[in-house]
């Protein structure tokens, strides 16, 4: 178990929990960071900050920080 | 469902997620004829337009882009009032239209699900099927509609493929009504219903009725969120209290609130799209992706976009110049005709001087605005801009700033009034107001000309590295990166000081990108220009007309006969020198003295009434002010007229400098005529480079543009803030005129 931010690029990986209950986690979930979802690590931006994920047919971008909320499995 | 009140005129809102078309839809129903304003006590704008059914006129009412109907604040509740008909002027909507984009089903059809709940009459625009199908997707659209129980009509907005069959759809739905009225989806467990109906029940004791299902569920869900803080029937105590103890219980069975809604509804949209949805392929189209590992590549990415920036102000100076010229020498021609076929007095001053220089001057500068608004607009269409806030967040979080923040701040190149709109996007308050209050120091469309009009007077045309660069165009490039260096410092002094506290969450979708449509930029180009034109037209005139009359008035006749006497004996005196009728080429000489001194005395006679007039004493009174920045007080009386908006200072400046010039050659164009002022009673020239740099460098800072201002008022809702920005504003902008001035000059020798 670790956090999504811990993916290394191409790495897939199966969200377990999405911690807290503010408005990130909240908006987190409505984006479709549902527990359950795969999610695959596609890109870094410059200085490796934000991420860009892809997750349910199309691309997401999140800061390091908020994808460390994210607990996920990694899949080989 | 019945007629709304009198039977006539309907309502359709049209709601969808950000990057669906669904501006473009908007376009492609009503034209680019819209009502603007704002929502009464929020930011939100509300954008109504009209189409046609049946002879009979239907207001579209289209909402701002958003994933979700969770409101968080009274700008996210505005979609959830409209959509239910709790806000006033605004009629329960008939239809409620929903644009969804095919190629990401899944995620839109979260929104859907929240839609449907609301019970009302449905339609799903399923657009960008193009793109879907490029991707490898392919959707049973028949079969979607059968499984969501409204009907859904594939569409290519920005082709207007399948627009007729969309106003059929709904027509169909606004005359016989919706086919049966379906009961909402129910993608929650049971043990939330029963919450549910237990916290209905709860109502109806404490407030006597049982609100709509869909904001129980808001309250219920929306932990913190709006109708918790500002609902008025959520205070009860006691509801809160019932409130509070159904999410426990919620809990405790395994559904944590929020966590429950976006697993429960996700579920539901997996079920729908079961069957209807078919992948060829797992990623979406690959030229998308292999354009993005360029585009968002750490060093290339930016590479691309530095050069993307350059490439968009080189456009702009070389290729505008030509158009430009053109209306330059209409605005001229013009001029000369006006004098030339009207009697001499105040009214023919007001009109060559004062109306036709002064929108004149701002008209000229429209082909650069068009090229800028072009490329902006292709790069908003084409998918790009969710890129740029990509690659810029890391810089923006340096400074405390969100990527999304650079959107509005980019948009604010433009003009600040709409960038500062667009801050609307950023959900945090501190940082919305922090961008709110930098976006006016990004070189707006309104400074453009301040800047063309002093670098084409006072910078050599040299071409530098082997004619790579202009040196024009660097200065100009120069002007923006001030603006930009300053906003970052202001940022992060105002994350520091002024608004302390963590920095708030970037959560953002990439769109695939796609062929920007002509269409779409042809329709934002001239919707943009327009309301430049608008505004020029309307606030530069008055202010144009304002600066002419201040610096005409008032003024002393007396003073004035004076001069004329004085200046009379000596033209008596020479040509009393004359023999009459003698030689020709004796007088010849003596003609051009007494024309010298008809010159002489009508440029005496203007900058007296000038130094009386109400803008004169001021630029004399500020004088000392400015002066350390190089300027004569003529500068400070231009800069004190621009206070309602930067591009008027071109007009001014004009009015000023023309009026104490001789009237017979005004076809030469402002530039010519700044080059060649001097200093009152000195032969010195005004303007030369540190002049000209220090007056650029202070327009690229300061905060001289009344609509921002007003604007910047409405959208904190207090004139706190746009007090604030004036003053830091004037104050960076005097000091680094200052440092810039002094720099050239030791600079330069």
């Amino acid at each position: 178990m670790s956090g999504l931010d811990r993916l290394t690029l191409g790495q897939r990986g199966r969200v377990r929990v999405v911690s807290g209950t503010d408005a990130v986690s909240v908006r987190l979930l409505e984006m479709g960071v549902t527990p359950g979802v795969e999610l695959k690590l596609v890109g870094k931006a410059p200085w490796g900050d934000p991420l860009e994920f892809e997750l349910r047919g199309y691309r997401l971008s999140l800061r390091r920080s908020e994808a460390a909320r994210v607990d996920i499995e990694p899949i080989e | 469902m019945g007629d709304s009140p009198g039977g006539a005129g309907r309502t359709v809102v049209l709601i969808g997620n950000p990057n669906t078309g669904k501006s473009t839809l908007f376009t492609a129903l009503c034209g680019v004829r819209q009502r603007v304003g704002n929502y009464p006590g929020v930011t939100v704008e509300k954008k109504v337009g009209r189409f046609r059914v049946d002879g009979q006129a239907v207001d579209l009412v289209d909402l701002p882009g958003t994933y979700s109907l969770a409101p968080r604040s009274p700008d996210e509740a505005i979609a959830v009032d409209v959509l239910l008909g709790r806000q006033a002027g605004i009629r329960l909507p008939d239809v409620i239209l929903c644009i969804v984009d095919a190629s990401n089903l899944e995620r839109n059809l979260y929104l859907v699900s929240q839609l449907l709940e609301l019970e009302r009459p449905l339609v799903i625009a399923l657009n960008m099927t193009d793109v879907a199908e490029a991707a490898g997707v392919t959707i049973d659209a028949p079969r979607l509609s059968k499984r969501l129980g409204v009907p859904v009509v594939p569409l290519v907005a920005h082709r207007r493929t399948g627009i007729d069959q969309l106003r059929r759809t709904v027509e169909r739905m606004l005359t016989s009504g919706p086919d049966d009225a379906a009961s909402g989806p129910r993608p929650f467990p049971e043990a939330f219903y029963r919450e549910l109906d237990e916290l209905a029940e709860e109502f109806e004791r404490r407030v006597g009725e049982r609100p709509p299902r869909f904001l129980l569920e808001r309250l219920l869900l929306d932990q913190g969120g709006y109708l918790e803080q500002g609902w008025q029937p959520a205070a009860d105590p006691d509801i809160h209290r019932a409130v509070e103890s159904s999410r426990r219980r919620l809990a405790e069975a395994g559904y944590p609130v929020p966590a429950v809604e976006a697993m429960s509804r996700y579920d539901w949209v997996g079920r729908v799209l079961e069957g209807v949805v078919r992948r060829s392929d797992e990623s979406r189209s690959p030229w998308s992706d292999r354009l993005d590992r360029i585009l968002t590549h750490r060093l290339l990415g930016t590479l691309i976009f530095a050069a993307l920036m350059v490439a968009v102000f080189q456009a702009i100076f070389s290729g505008a110049s030509w158009p430009a010229d053109r209306i330059d020498e209409g605005i001229g021609w013009l001029q000369n005709q006006l004098t030339a076929r009207m009697a001499e007095g105040p009214f023919t001053s007001l009109l060559a001087d004062g109306v036709v220089a002064g929108v004149g001057a701002v008209l000229v500068f429209l082909p650069q605005i068009v090229i800028l608004f072009v490329f902006l607009a292709i790069l908003e269409d084409c998918g790009y801009m969710a890129r740029a806030a990509f690659l810029m967040d890391r810089l923006m979080a340096a400074v405390g700033l969100n990527g999304k923040a650079f959107i509005p701040l980019l948009s604010s190149f433009a003009c600040a009034v709409p960038g500062i709109m667009a801050t609307r996007v950023i959900e945090n308050r501190r940082d919305r107001l922090t961008t709110i209050l930098v976006a006016p120091l990004m070189s707006c469309s309104a400074r453009l000309p301040v800047y063309v009009l002093l670098t084409a007077a006072f910078i050599p045309p040299t071409r530098l590295m082997g004619s790579w660069f202009q040196l024009q165009g660097l200065v100009i490039a120069s002007m923006y990166f001030l603006g930009i260096l300053t906003a970052m410092v202001a940022a992060w002094c105002f994350r520091r000081w002024l608004f302390p506290g963590e920095t708030p969450p970037l959560v953002m979708e990439l769109p695939p990108y796609k062929w920007p449509s002509l269409r779409v930029v042809a329709v934002r180009v001239t919707e943009r220009a327009g309301s430049f034109v608008k505004r020029a037209g309307t606030m530069i005139l008055a202010v144009t007309v304002l600066v002419w009359a201040a610096a005409s008035y008032p003024r002393s006749p007396a003073q004035i006969a004076r001069i004329e006497r004085a200046y009379e004996t000596r033209i008596r005196a020479e040509r009393a020198k004359q023999p009459p009728a003698s030689a020709a080429g004796e007088d010849a000489a003596a003609r051009r003295m007494i024309e010298e001194l008809e010159h002489r005395r009508d440029a005496e006679i203007q900058a007296t009434i000038l130094r009386g007039s109400v803008l004169g004493r001021i630029g004399q009174a500020i004088e000392p002010v400015v002066r350390p920045l190089g300027w004569d007080w003529r500068i400070g009386c231009a800069v004190v007229a621009s206070f309602p908006a930067r591009e008027v200072v071109i007009g001014a400046m004009g009015v000023i400098y023309s009026l104490g010039e001789d009237q017979q050659e005004d076809s030469r164009s402002l530039q010519e005529t700044l080059r060649t002022v001097t200093w009152e009673g000195t032969n010195r020239r005004v303007f030369s480079i540190p002049v000209a740099l220090s007056l650029m460098v202070f327009f690229s800072l300061c905060a001289q543009c009344a609509a921002t201002l007003a604007v910047m008022r409405r959208e904190t809702n207090s004139w706190r803030w746009p007090v604030f920005a004036f003053t830091y504003m004037t104050s960076a902008a005097y000091l680094a005129a200052l440092v810039t001035y002094h720099g050239a000059r030791w600079w330069l020798g």
